[in-house]
C-alpha cells in the first residue's frame, strides 16, 4: 500500500476535492477517523455523557412510574386524549428522515459528497426511530402486551387488528423502518469493522470487531456482493424516505376533526421530516467534527448544502402551513375556517402557533445568505431552533385541534405534567448517549467510501 | 498476520445464525400451541368438588332433565345451581345414609349452601347470557359438551375468544330445533344441508355484523 503522490493527481478531481481536504491519503484519513476509536476517551465526553446518562436515568424513572401507576401521571384526558406520546413518536420519527435520505436518495442520485455524514446520519435515524418506538409502546401502559395487540398473528381471540386503521399501518411502517435501517447501516459498517479488526492490536476488540465483521477480507467477491447488497438496501430505503412520514400523517389526515384532514398532509409531513432530520444532523455534526477535528472530512461544503437543504424542506413547510390556511378557507366549513384560520393564530395556544411561525419561517431565513450557511454557529443556533419548531408543530397540529373540538361543552385544556417532560427530555439524553457511544465506538465517517474520494481513491480502492 | 478465528468458525456461525432463527420461530410456535392447550385453557379438565356428583349418573342413568336442577336456563342469565333442598327431594329418600352424600345432608342441616366450583367461568368482561342462546336453540352440549358422558363435569371447550366467535360467525353450523336444545343426544338429521339456515331464519338469529359487533359482548 504505497501513498501516491497526492498533489500529482489533485487537478483530476476538482469537485471531490472540496468534500475533503487536499492532502489526505488514505492512510491519514484512516488513521484519523479510526482514531477517534481507538484514541483515549477525551475528558469532555465524560462531561457530556454525564449529562445525557442522567437523562436516561430520568427517562427510565419517568418509564418505572408509567409502568407502576398508570398512562394516569401523564397529561391526557378527553378531549386532548393524544399529547406527548404522539407529539414525541413524530418528532423523533421525522428526525430519522434525514439519515435515510442522505443515504438512500443521495446515494442513488450519485450525491458524493453524503460520504463523510452518511455512517452517522443512519446512525442518528436508528436512534431516533429507537426513541420514537418507546412513546406508542409506552402509551398502551402495558408495553409487554403491545405485540399481542398491534402485531396480525392468528390469536385465541379470532380477531385481527382493524387492517382500515392508520394506527396499524403505523405498526408496519415504523417496524419496515427500523429494519431496513438497522439492515443499511450495518451492512455500510461491515468493510470499516474490518479495517478496525486489523488495526487494533488489542486482542479483545480484534474479536469483537472480527465477529461484526463477519469475515470480510475484501476480496472481489466481497466487493461485489457489497456493492449489490448496498444498492438493493438503497432501493428499499428510498420508498421508505416518502412512504414512512406519508403514513404517520394519515394518523391526523385520515380523522375527521378539523386541523388535521387536510389532504396536504403527506407530503407536507415528509417535508417536514426532512427538515427536523437535516437540522439534527447539523445539530450533532457541527460539534462533533469541531471535537475531533474533522473538518477535514466534515467540511464547510457539507454544512452548506445541508443548510440548502434545511432551506428548502422548511420552505415546503410553510408552505404546506400557508395551504391549511387556504384550505380552510376554501371549504367554506365554519369548523375548519375556526380551527385553523381563528384559533389557531388567535385562541387557546395562541403562543405555541406564533412559536412556531418564528421557529420554522423566520428562524430560516437567514439561510439565504452564504455568509451565514458557512458560519457553524450560527447553523448551530438555527438547528436548535427549528428542532424546537417541529416539535410545536406537531403539537399545534395535536393540541390545539383536540383542545377545541366540534362541541364547546367538551373543550379544555392541555399540559404535560412533569412525567410527560421527564419522558420526553429522558428519550433526548437516551438519544445523545446512543449517538456519543456511537461516536467513540464505531467509525462515524465511512472510511472505505471516503478513501473513493480521494485522488488516489480513483485507481486504489483497496487498503487492507 | 495470524488468524483470529479457526477455520471451524465458519462453520459455527452460520449453524448459530440458523439455530438463532430457529429458536424465535419455534419459540413463538411454542407460545402459540400453549395458549390453545388444556395448559392455558383447562378444556377438558375435571374440577374437584365438596362433593363427586356425576351428571352421567343422574342424566343418562336416571333421566334428570337439565332444568329439574338449572332451573333459571331459559328466563335468565344465569342457568341456575340448584339448592341443597333440590338435592334433598330425593337424597332424603335414597342412599340417605351414604357417607358420599354427608355434605349434602350438613348444608342441608346447617343451611349452610354447598360451594360448589365453577367449571365454566366466563371473564367479566364478557357479558352470557344462557336465556338468549336457548331461545334461539342453542344445545347445552354445543357448549358444555357431553355432560350426560360426565362422572365428574370437566370444562367442555376452550372458551376462547375464537371459539365464541365461532358460532357467532356461523350460527346455522351450531343450532338446533328449540325443541332439541336439551337433548343431550340430539343429532342433526341427515340430508338436509339446508337446515341450520333455516333454523336461523325462524328464530330471528341475527347477522354476523350484529353477532360479531364488539358491544354484543363487551357491554
Amino acid at each position: 500500500m504505497a501513498a501516491p503522490d497526492v498533489s500529482s493527481a489533485a487537478g483530476a478531481v476538482d469537485l471531490d476535492r472540496s468534500v475533503i481536504a487536499p492532502g489526505h491519503s488514505s492512510e491519514s484519513m484512516t488513521a484519523k477517523i479510526s482514531s477517534v476509536v481507538f484514541g483515549k476517551t477525551p475528558p469532555w465526553m465524560y462531561l457530556v455523557f454525564a449529562v445525557s446518562f442522567s437523562l436516561v436515568m430520568v427517562m427510565n424513572l419517568a418509564i418505572a412510574r408509567l409502568l407502576f401507576v398508570g398512562t394516569g401521571i401523564w397529561g391526557l384526558n378527553v378531549p386532548v386524549a393524544w399529547g406527548f406520546a404522539i407529539i414525541n413518536l413524530v418528532w423523533w420519527i421525522g428526525i430519522g428522515h434525514a439519515g435515510t435520505l442522505i443515504s438512500a436518495i443521495l446515494l442513488l442520485l450519485n450525491q458524493r459528497w453524503r460520504t463523510s455524514i452518511n455512517r452517522f446520519a443512519e446512525a442518528m435515524t436508528l436512534f431516533a426511530v429507537a426513541c420514537a418506538v418507546m412513546f406508542p409502546l409506552l402509551h398502551t401502559g402495558r408495553p409487554w402486551l403491545a405485540a399481542y395487540w398491534l402485531l396480525p398473528y392468528p390469536n385465541t381471540m379470532g380477531i385481527w387488528p382493524n387492517f382500515r386503521s392508520p394506527l396499524i399501518w403505523d405498526v408496519f411502517a415504523i417496524s419496515t423502518y427500523g429494519t431496513v435501517s438497522l439492515l443499511f447501516w450495518f451492512t455500510g459498517l461491515v468493510p470499516d469493522l474490518a479495517t478496525l479488526r486489523d488495526r487494533t492490536r488489542n486482542p479483545l476488540l480484534k474479536i469483537i470487531f472480527g465477529v461484526l465483521s463477519m469475515g470480510w477480507r475484501g476480496s472481489a467477491r466481497h466487493w461485489h456482493n457489497y456493492e449489490s447488497a448496498y444498492l438493493l438496501l438503497a432501493g428499499l430505503s428510498t420508498p421508505l424516505v416518502v412512504s414512512v412520514h406519508s403514513v404517520i400523517s394519515f394518523d391526523f389526515s385520515v380523522s375527521q376533526l378539523p386541523g388535521g384532514h387536510a389532504t396536504i398532509f403527506p407530503p407536507y409531513f415528509v417535508a417536514g421530516a426532512v427538515f427536523a432530520g437535516f437540522a439534527m444532523v447539523m445539530l450533532v455534526a457541527i460539534p462533533v467534527r469541531k471535537a475531533f477535528g474533522l473538518e477535514d472530512f466534515i467540511t464547510s461544503r457539507h454544512l452548506q448544502n445541508m443548510a440548502k437543504l434545511t432551506l428548502v424542506t422548511g420552505m415546503i413547510v410553510v408552505y404546506g402551513y400557508a395551504m391549511e390556511f387556504f384550505f380552510a378557507w376554501y371549504s367554506g366549513n365554519p369548523y375548519e375556517i375556526f380551527a385553523i384560520i381563528e384559533n389557531r393564530p388567535a385562541g387557546n395556544y395562541a403562543l405555541a402557533w406564533w412559536s412556531l411561525i418564528f421557529c420554522n419561517f423566520l428562524a430560516i431565513q437567514p439561510l439565504w445568505f452564504k455568509k451565514v450557511r458557512q458560519t457553524p454557529w450560527m447553523l448551530w443556533i438555527i438547528s436548535l431552533i427549528v428542532s424546537v419548531g417541529m416539535w410545536l408543530e406537531r403539537f399545534v397540529i395535536v393540541v390545539i385541534s383536540l383542545s377545541r373540538d366540534f362541541l364547546p361543552s367538551s373543550w379544555d385544556m392541555y399540559r404535560g405534567t412533569v412525567w410527560d417532560w421527564a419522558l420526553y427530555l429522558g428519550t433526548i439524553g437516551f438519544f445523545f448517549s446512543l449517538m456519543f457511544l456511537f461516536v467513540r465506538f464505531v467509525p462515524m465517517i465511512a472510511m472505505f467510501e471516503m478513501r473513493h474520494l480521494l485522488p488516489e481513491g480513483e485507481v486504489a480502492h483497496e487498503e487492507s | 498476520m495470524a488468524q483470529i478465528f479457526h477455520r471451524s468458525t465458519n462453520v459455527i456461525s452460520k449453524v448459530s445464525i440458523l439455530f438463532l432463527l430457529v429458536s424465535v420461530a419455534g419459540g413463538v410456535a411454542l407460545i402459540m400451541a400453549w395458549e390453545r392447550s388444556p395448559y392455558a385453557t383447562n378444556e377438558g379438565v375435571v374440577y374437584e368438588q365438596p362433593v363427586p356428583f356425576s351428571h352421567d349418573h343422574h342424566t343418562a342413568a336416571l333421566g334428570i332433565d337439565c332444568r329439574y336442577c338449572h332451573t333459571t336456563v331459559e328466563t335468565s342469565a344465569f342457568a341456575g345451581i340448584p339448592p341443597t333442598e333440590t338435592c334433598m327431594t330425593c337424597h332424603k329418600e335414597i342412599w340417605a345414609d351414604s357417607p358420599m352424600l354427608e355434605p349434602v345432608r350438613a348444608s342441608f342441616r346447617d343451611e349452610v349452601p354447598l360451594r360448589w366450583n365453577r367449571v365454566h367461568d366466563l371473564p367479566d368482561f364478557a357479558y352470557f347470557n344462557h336465556s338468549i342462546h336457548v331461545a334461539k336453540g342453542v344445545g347445552c352440549n354445543t357448549c358444555h359438551g357431553p355432560v350426560n358422558k360426565m362422572p365428574l363435569l370437566y370444562r367442555g371447550a376452550s372458551l376462547q375468544m375464537r371459539w365464541c366467535l365461532d358460532c357467532h360467525r356461523h350460527p346455522e353450523k351450531y343450532v338446533r330445533p328449540p325443541e332439541e336444545v336439551f337433548n343431550m343426544d340430539y343429532q342433526p338429521p341427515a340430508g338436509d344441508p339446508q337446515l341450520g339456515e333455516r333454523l336461523v331464519a325462524e328464530a330471528g338469529i341475527e347477522g354476523p355484523q350484529r353477532l360479531t359487533s364488539c358491544s354484543t359482548c363487551h357491554r
